[in-house]
């Protein structure tokens, strides 16, 4: 690899959470039957008149304002034409010779080492319909034609797969910070197309880029951009020559293959956009979009480790992903102790999740069961071993612990005379025990404190269970 | 002023998928240079102080709030009237992507 870097730049797609499209007010709702958001104005009919949507330029500017750009005090709307079905007009609305924002940059950090990624443009058009092929046949809906699709671009900053991956995770993190867009790349509301050449760092020359479609998912980004770096040097090692063109990721097969059929003519004669007057950003109005910027990951970080005592990688692991940082702060406004909060999120919480294969957002958890049982505990009234055994029902069933604990009889026992009553009869069960324990062999406690716990199903109190074990084998010992 | 080639014609005309017959090829290119010749006569204007016009109107900002609840989208079968082929409540066309 040594003669070869990998040279990637990132073009990302973002379907922003707006509740009605980019030029028309049909809902933007995702998953509706096909072809029920539509009206003349999204599917492309003459003579209509598209109006911008307020919110989606806002949500731009914000972006762009939160990556450092430059904005754009003039900006308009272009046309760029070209013929595919999944455009009833013939044309898209999108930016180009004056994008709403330049020039920014996003910082990442792979391996202990930070880096910026800059950013070319961010700019605002209108998302396309959806197309299904099947057999000698290709199927539009148009709900999503005309959705406001926000368009962010990189320089060719990006040099490992690794790198890429991580500009990926730190960007959608942001978008979802700021409530520009769900960052969902399954569902299509996030799409990535990233372009990879390498460059020859013995003769310094650049490769032939190649452009990558298809990929679902910031996973399979890493897996393709490491597929392609392979194939392209394997080209290049056999003396052969890279070819400029598009290829589709193949998920199954963990490939790389060219894309045919759609033939794009990079010839898309762009004018400005004749029909929607152009866009002035004053001192006012970014003033007040900058404003309403809420507090971004790495100062939510920071806040959780000056603030509230957590770890670097406690408060890490909570910020990187946004609804777990908003279970812990709903948490923490109820509850003081920030710290066992945080314990409890990442290893049990994040652990049940984990084995059952859920998001948070699929489980009926919500803060205040937490903190009811953290009470629970303080009050005695559960030991830590039925915390956690209940903990997951807790999680899965968004069921209140206090019921849990009734229903199953759960409660701590912490009346002494029925401690003691238990101490006396695993004493005259365990004889053998005793007997060790009492020629001095101090281990055998902990096997009578096991056999107490069997006894009461984890429900006796463990400190008041310990000093009234000690206490009758000490009467033994007289 | 340099003309506009019969080649330029076909590729342009392929860009906006029109199929020509060699007659209206020979016409347009024809016709098109002599728009462009009318563009040229414009291009002798001095216009170096002149900023860049997108807008013959002098509006700015025209916006919509981000608001549904008045708006009357199409039902299925209106958005549909005027498919050339439908099914299963989708627009239909020839298949347009290779395996
Ligand atoms: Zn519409």
């Amino acid at each position: 690899m040594s003669k070869y870097l990998p040279v990637v730049g990132m073009e990302v797609h973002a379907e922003l959470l707006t509740e009605t499209k980019m030029f028309c007010r049909c809902s933007t709702k995702f998953g509706a039957p096909p072809n029920t958001q539509t009206c003349p104005i999204c599917l492309g009919f003459p003579g209509v008149l598209p109006v911008t949507n307020k919110k989606a330029v806002e949500f731009t500017i914000m972006t762009a304002l939160a990556l450092n750009c430059e904005i754009a005090s003039y900006a308009h709307f272009a046309r760029k034409n070209y013929f595919y079905p999944d455009l009833p007009k013939n044309y898209q609305i999108s930016q180009y010779e004056l994008p709403l924002g330049k020039n920014g940059k996003l910082e990442i950090e792979v391996s202990g080492r930070k880096k910026d990624i800059r950013i070319r443009r961010v700019h605002l058009e209108e998302d396309t319909g959806r197309l299904i092929h099947i057999g000698d046949k290709s199927y539009i809906d148009f709900n999503r034609s005309g959705v406001p699709l926000m368009e962010i671009v990189t320089e060719p900053d990006i040099n490992s797969p690794e790198e890429a991956k991580e500009f990926l995770e730190r960007l959608r993190l942001l978008l979802q910070y700021l409530g520009v867009c769900d960052g969902k790349m399954e569902e299509g509301s996030l799409r990535c197309e990233p372009n990879i050449s390498l460059y020859d760092l013995e003769t310094n020359t650049w490769g032939t880029k190649v452009e990558i479609k298809n990929l679902g998912s910031i996973r399979a980004v890493g897996e393709a951009l490491e597929y392609e770096i392979n194939r392209q040097l394997k080209i290049l090692e056999a003396g052969g020559k890279i070819e400029q063109e598009t290829r589709g990721w193949n998920e199954e097969k963990k490939e790389t293959f060219p894309m045919r059929g759609k033939e794009e003519a990079h010839d898309y004669r762009y004018f400005p956009e004749p029909d929607i007057p152009p866009i002035v950003v004053d001192e006012r109005w970014m003033a007040e979009i900058r404003r309403q910027i809420p507090e971004l990951p790495a100062q939510k970080e920071e806040r959780f480790v000056r603030g509230m005592g957590l770890s670097r990688e406690e408060a890490h692991i909570l910020i990187v992903s946004l609804p777990l940082a908003k279970l812990f702060e709903e948490a923490v406004s109820q509850y003081t102790e920030a710290k066992k909060i945080a314990n409890w999120l990442i290893s049990d919480f994040q652990g049940i999740l984990n084995t059952e294969r859920k998001s948070i957002e699929e489980v009926p958890f919500n803060a205040q069961l937490l903190v009811e049982m953290l009470k629970l505990l303080d009050e005695g009234t559960i030991s830590i071993r039925i915390a956690k055994e209940i903990f997951p029902e807790v999680v899965l069933k968004g069921k209140s612990p206090k019921r849990i604990v009734e229903e199953r009889g759960l409660l701590q026992i912490t009346d002494e005379e029925a401690i003691r009553e238990i101490v006396r009869e695993v004493i005259e069960e365990e004889k053998d025990a005793v007997e060790q324990y009492l020629k001095g062999k101090e281990k055998a406690i902990g096997f009578l404190m096991g056999q107490i716990m069997r006894k009461t199903k984890g429900k006796a109190n463990p400190s008041l269970t310990s000093r009234v074990l000690k206490e009758e084998l000490e009467e033994l010992k007289r | 002023m340099p003309r506009l080639t019969r080649e330029e014609v076909e590729h342009v005309a392929y860009l906006a998928r029109l199929s020509l017959t060699e007659e209206e090829k020979e016409m347009f290119t024809e016709q098109l240079n002599r728009i462009l010749e009318a563009f040229a006569k414009l291009q002798e204007l001095q216009t170096e102080d002149v900023e860049p016009l997108s807008h013959v109107i002098p509006l700015k900002n025209v916006f919509a709030e981000d608001e549904g609840k008045d708006w009357q989208s199409l039902t299925t079968e209106e958005a549909l009237a005027n498919a050339p082929e439908q099914e299963n409540n989708h627009f239909v066309v020839p298949r347009i992507v290779e395996d």
